[in-house]
């Protein structure tokens, strides 16, 4: 429906709510409930909410479960609660110095309301194949953990996302921790997004990850967002690169198989052969980014 | 179910009975009488109906009132001390930057939450913070001038 010709100044829908302060507590209302809508931020539901796209019957808040929310550097990695804040990650040291792809990644999102609002897990399970935190994810190779009535599962980001707003979590299943394993010494990352205004969500965004070996591209990962029905990696580019050395013209030629291997449409912002055509300069400009960072060490 | 919940609103506390449905927004405007905050997009575009939640500045128009049980919101209304403008909202008269007015408390908002977090922003930065409040009056200059002025009185007045 045309948001224009919708009353959002109300939620025209009415359910009962609850607002559990432990996953114990959470286990027990979805053990008890037929069916539940999930709320983090807000910032996506509600908005569906008001334009009638979600009508849910019972709302469940995690907002109040404050073990679903920390940023916590472990042996194997960052554990991120899936509740915790954008702008959480965002103000984070750790996050900034060590997982740099993810910060500007989590920046890239909306306005500082936005980021005080929303979560990181609310970007992942919305699922928009534009999510801005879901290539920089994809690229570092994260594991999700999800709980649920029918108890814990471990998924990996690349397995998750299954089509526009659609993801592998069953009904009353949650996305609970997102853990992201350390770059490789010799890597480097990169984030770049092209929106019509910065506060937009992107017409294209592409996250690189580049181990070199020996002056060659050792290993190599590419993940774009807004070009398929879900974020994407470029699984053939990616090959073609690994072992390659590093040459302007490898790296023009990664970006062309790029540009093959997506799937883009046209829609409101931006057409299909425009997404195609950019994706060959973002590749190359984020994998020069990414080459450049891994120099550094 | 109608909920009864309480906050500090504007350093007092209220006590408010709630629909699960019902907006932050509105129950500050309709059921508390405060209304300097405002409703323009209704969907997290245009930072009208910005207050600050336990210091932060987040969107009324997108935060159930049920949500803020306990927590401590700060509306336009509150800025004022014994009569006397906030600096910022001083700022904001010096540098003539209202004119409709009705972005002003949003942007007011924002600017306190971006000053307490970071006393000296440049102008890249204060644009980058306000980049979630649309004024469609298009004073972006004078309000940008305004913020800065006011991140000067600060420092004055720390003297």
């Amino acid at each position: 429906m045309d948001i224009n010709k919708v009353n959002t100044k109300i939620l025209p829908v009415s359910f009962d709510y609850y607002a559990p302060s432990s996953i114990e507590e959470l286990l027990s209302i979805l053990k008890r409930e037929e069916e539940v809508v999930f709320l983090a931020g807000g910032t996506d539901l509600l908005v569906k909410m008001k334009q009638r796209i979600v009508e849910p019957k019972v709302v469940v808040s995690l907002n109040r479960i404050s073990e679903l929310s920390f940023i916590e550097e472990k042996e194997d990695g960052l554990h991120i609660g899936a509740v915790t804040k954008l702008r959480a990650i965002e103000k984070s040291d750790v996050v900034r110095e060590k997982f740099p792809v993810l910060y500007w990644g989590v920046r890239a999102i909306g306005s500082v309301q936005i980021r005080n609002m929303g979560t990181i897990g609310g970007n992942l399970c919305n699922a928009s194949p534009a999510a801005d935190s879901a290539p920089p994810l994809m690229v570092l190779n994260a594991e999700l953990k999800t709980i649920g009535v029918e108890g814990e599962r471990r998924i990996p980001i690349n397995e998750f996302f299954v089509g526009p707003g659609k993801t592998v979590l069953k009904s009353k299943e949650l996305l609970a921790e997102i853990k992201v394993p350390y770059l490789p010494p010799n890597s480097g990352t990169s984030f770049i997004k092209i929106a019509r205004t910065s506060m937009d969500i992107a017409k294209i965004n592409v996250a690189v990850m580049v181990r070199l070996e020996n002056g060659r591209i050792g290993e190599c990962r590419i993940a774009l967002g807004a070009v398929a029905p879900t974020p994407m990696r470029a699984r053939k580019a990616e090959e073609f690169l690994t072992g390659k050395e590093v040459t302007d013209e490898n790296l023009r030629r990664a970006g062309e198989i790029v540009s093959k291997e997506i799937r883009p449409i046209t829609d409101i912002r931006s057409t299909a052969e425009y997404r195609r055509e950019v994706s060959k300069v973002l590749t190359y400009d984020a994998l020069r980014i990414a080459i450049r960072e891994a120099s550094k060490e | 179910m109608k909920k009864l919940i309480e906050f500090t609103l504007n350093g007092r506390k209220v006590r408010v009975e709630v629909e699960p449905n019902e907006l932050l927004l509105n129950v500050l405007r309709e059921k508390l009488c405060l209304t300097g905050t405002k409703y323009a997009c209704g969907i997290g575009e245009c930072g009208a109906c910005t207050v600050l939640v336990d210091g932060e500045a987040v969107l009324s128009c997108l935060t159930l009132a049920i949500e803020v049980d306990g927590k401590n919101v700060v509306t336009i209304e509150g800025l004022a001390k014994d009569g006397k403008l906030d600096v910022i909202q001083e700022a904001f008269l010096d540098e003539g930057a209202v004119q409709c007015g009705y972005c002003i408390p949003g942007f007011i908002l924002t600017a306190k939450a971006l000053l307490k977090e970071n006393p000296s922003p440049t102008e890249d930065e204060i644009r980058e913070y306000i980049k979630g409040n649309l004024c469609r009056c298009t004073g972006y200059v004078n309000i940008v001038r305004a913020i800065k002025r006011a991140s000067e009185l600060i420092k004055e007045g720390e003297k």
